[in-house]
């Protein structure tokens, strides 16, 4: 039972300790030139679900729940921020050439159609995020449309 | 303290959870068929000869391999043959090598806006490379088929070192269809494996 307590205390100092790591925050005020939004006309019903499951882990703006403050969430959201930017940035979508982002719609789009997006571990915690199955055929739709537009 | 013990384990388990979800993506790849099809063996070899009608395809070695061009559309062979062959795992290798190929190409030779368009084409493609080299199956066919436009757009600029053929599947893509290039007459859809070997047409000779 000692032997518990130990460990337990060891944790808690470990824990209270990562806390004081200080980490950037994927915060910024002002939509870009080159926001998707900024770009092209998004109906109401699109840029909400955009802003809703989208835009946290793939714009330079995320809405950050309140646990983001603690450790080692943190750490967590931001990996899965940086990967998400990396692959696609709504923020920045107006810098990719246009061929690049005719590909990027047709991933947009046929991954949310799979239901690979938004990602599970993302809507356990963003119910709000989590997209109907009209959601779903109104966002593909739209995003497959304009994947015809872009030349 | 036996709250605060409690509650550890709790923001414990979650963790752990949280991070078992996120992981679950990465596990599809696993199921790779292994099927003894060494995928060095099956890359096509040149169909340059005149008339150019053989379809033997498992030639090695190839005259082009120097060019720059040449190893991108070899690469580019061997991983359209993996995907005809159900086999996510060389498609991922070729991927691997693609990725190399395109970051090796030299523009020096090229004009100012065949520069541009080729830097386009070429980071659109190099993109579609990288994600084919650890996806599973049916990510690496999507990225496949855009990267079989920018295949063609590219060779539309470079030329191409052989004679291709541009097929087409007009089922892939929820009926939308798509293209793939080979180097042989004869139809091998990557599209849908050994599901559908012999579906589609030739478009025409590049």
């Amino acid at each position: 039972m000692k032997f518990l307590k130990i460990i337990g205390l060891i944790l808690l100092v470990a824990f209270v300790g990562i806390q004081f790591i200080p980490t950037n925050r994927n915060h910024s005020d002002y939509i870009p030139k080159s926001d998707f939004t900024e770009i092209y006309e998004v109906p109401e019903n699109i840029n909400t679900i955009l802003q809703t499951s989208c835009y946290d882990c793939h714009s330079n703006n995320t809405n950050y729940p309140w646990y983001n403050k603690i450790q080692p969430f943190t750490w967590y959201l931001n990996d899965h921020i940086e990967k998400g930017k990396a692959d696609l940035n709504f923020s920045e979508f107006g810098e990719y050439s246009s061929r690049r982002q005719r590909s990027k719609l047709r991933s947009i789009s046929s991954q949310v159609k799979d239901g690979e997006m938004p990602l599970q571990s993302y809507t356990l915690v963003h119910w709000d995020a989590k997209l109907s199955d009209k959601e779903k055929e109104e966002f593909t739709v739209w995003m497959d449309s304009l994947a015809m537009e872009v030349r | 303290m036996k709250n605060l013990k409690v509650n550890l384990g709790i923001a414990m388990l979650v963790i752990v959870s949280l991070t078992a979800v996120s992981c679950k993506n990465n596990n599809e790849e696993g199921n790779v068929d292994r099927s003894g099809m060494d995928h060095e063996n099956m890359s096509e070899g040149s169909e340059m000869m005149e008339g150019g009608e053989q379809t033997s395809e498992n030639m090695s070695g190839s005259e082009n391999q120097d060019s720059q061009t040449g190893i991108i559309v070899n690469d580019y062979m061997e991983l359209k043959n993996a995907l005809v062959a159900d086999n996510s795992e060389g498609a991922a290798q070729a991927g691997e090598s693609l990725v190399a190929a395109f970051e090796n190409f030299n523009m020096s030779g090229y004009e100012a806006a065949e520069r541009q368009e080729l830097t386009e084409i070429i980071e659109s493609a190099k993109e579609h490379a990288d994600h084919i080299s650890y996806s599973d199956m049916a990510h690496q066919r999507e990225h496949f088929e855009l990267m079989s436009i920018d295949m063609v757009d590219m060779l539309a600029i470079t030329g191409s070192p052989e004679r291709l053929y541009q097929q087409f599947c007009p089922m892939y893509n929820n009926k939308k269809g798509a293209i793939w290039l080979s180097t042989s007459e004869e139809i091998r859809n990557p599209y849908f494996g050994q599901n559908m070997l012999s579906c589609g047409e030739v478009q025409k000779e590049i």
